[in-house]
């Protein structure tokens, strides 16, 4: 059923100052609203239960990408077109592009926001896998100030996370020090656009005569968050990655991973496209 | 002073012409642009962003206007599909669109051409695999999409001869 117009309200304020004090007033009661790619979907099928929202579409402070010897710093409006045509990003972060350009169609990449992808928590996210790989950091910011957290361990369950009501997104960091790793993005859905994903994969190596000196995995739609399989990553440091290693990494994930029977898959078709796609990373090492 | 019933005044261009609107601020662009706008080529299909029947140009980007809320149109400029042709000359995208047979029931086919259009204005000569990524999020449930294809390859063609040759070349 859609939902009633009248009895939501969406405040436009001009400047960050005036919208972090808003969520300050009264932690919780306000909420930011950016592109709407996911809030609107939720507004007109009238499941949207918050019903005031502050619109930070148009706060210049959050959005722009800058570059450093150290970090590209994505402002948290970034929308996934404009990280698929920024140079440095394809260069160094090209499983950022990627999943960028498979999230939704082009109409969606234009609305859609990077803050947005991490502040709506779902597991099933495109680019969520690749900020884990790239061990993005996260910066908020509040009336208190900002302050950065980790992206790993940002989500603290199903919709939870670290985030307070009162804070904002403000930007993401990537740290520029994986252009040397092989890089691996896969997202599985049932269609190549438009879809959202049964299972999405991120995996970063760091390779020396052969042998995996430093690896990162990543999966999404296989847990209630999306998880960085550390001891998948323990399994394999060391190795080469041959026959053995992919099994015992396979089964190393199996038991890392829970995947769930829901409307887009199944958890036994997840688990074996998981391990498959932990296979086809590998095998490309 | 506020609108007690929680409308807000929007201020937009639409097709080029400068619109004032009174509208809820969670309005859908869509809404405002068929209701209070009464421009009624923009249709609606799945309302939920998965179909593209609802794409209009927003300061040029292609969007799916179930999608926007009002208040974030303020101070933009909306182009919808009544614009795309010039008085009573199709654009080249559209007359493809009737050359080819890529319209049927006619729900999809206003997003189906603004995505197009948007896709020539950005790639003048795109190839195979950037008309269907362009077109990747509009969906059809009647020409089984290769006479729409066919219809966006056929308007480059035909742009293209529209192009006159270079001086001296």
């Amino acid at each position: 059923m859609r939902a009633y117009i009248p009895a939501y309200e969406l405040k436009s304020l001009g400047r960050l100052t005036d919208v972090v004090s808003l969520l300050a007033l009264e932690p919780g009661a306000w909420k930011p609203f950016a592109g709407g790619t996911d809030l609107m979907v939720l507004f007109e099928s009238g499941k949207l239960d918050h019903k005031k929202f502050v619109s930070i579409w148009n706060l210049p402070e959050l959005r722009g990408i800058s570059v450093t010897p150290e970090f590209v710093t994505l402002g948290a409006l970034t929308t996934y077109t404009e990280v698929q045509s920024h140079d440095v990003l394809r260069q160094e972060f090209p499983m950022l592009c990627q999943a960028a350009s498979e999230t939704g169609g082009l109409a969606i990449q234009n609305r859609g926001t990077l803050g947005g992808n991490i502040a709506n928590a779902s597991p099933a996210g495109d680019s969520p896998p690749a900020l884990l790989v790239y061990d993005a950091k996260i910066e908020l910011i509040s009336s208190n100030g900002p302050r950065v957290v980790p992206y790993d361990g940002f989500h603290t369950g199903y919709k939870k996370m670290v985030m307070r009501p009162d804070e904002l997104i403000k930007s993401i960091r990537l740290p520029r020090v994986t252009q040397a790793w092989k890089q691996y993005y896969r997202k599985v859905g049932t269609r190549k656009a438009q879809a959202i994903s049964k299972i999405c994969f991120a995996g970063l190596a760091r390779m020396d005569g052969g042998v995996i000196q430093d690896i990162r995995i990543a999966l999404g739609s296989v847990a209630p968050t999306v998880v960085r399989c550390s001891a998948t990553e323990t399994a394999l440091k060391g190795l080469k990655p041959d026959a053995s290693a992919i099994s015992k990494a396979r089964a190393e994930l199996a038991r890392e991973i829970s995947p769930i029977d829901d409307i887009r898959s199944t958890a036994n078709y997840r688990l074996r496209v998981a391990l498959n796609v932990l296979e086809d990373f590998l095998t490309g090492l | 002073m506020p609108d007690p019933s929680g409308k807000v005044e929007i201020n937009l261009i639409v097709n080029d012409e400068p619109r004032t609107v009174s509208v809820y601020p969670m309005a859908r662009l869509l809404d405002m642009i068929r209701e209070d706008l009464r421009l009624t080529g923009t249709k609606e299909g799945c309302g939920e962003g998965e179909c593209g029947a609802c794409s209009v140009l927003l300061d040029g980007l292609l969007v799916n206007s179930c999608l926007v809320p009002a208040i974030q149109a303020e101070g933009t400029s909306i182009k919808t599909i009544e614009e795309i042709a010039t008085g009573e000359q199709l654009h080249a995208v559209q007359q493809a669109f009737i050359t080819c047979g890529g319209a049927q029931c006619g729900i999809c086919t206003p997003g189906m051409v603004i995505a197009a259009v948007n896709l020539l204005e950005r790639i003048p000569e795109p190839s195979q695999a950037e008309i269907r990524t362009g077109l990747a999020g509009n969906l059809c449930r009647c020409t089984g999409y290769m006479k729409i294809f066919e219809s966006v390859v056929r308007a480059c063609q035909d742009n293209k001869q529209n192009i006159p040759a270079p001086v001296g070349g």
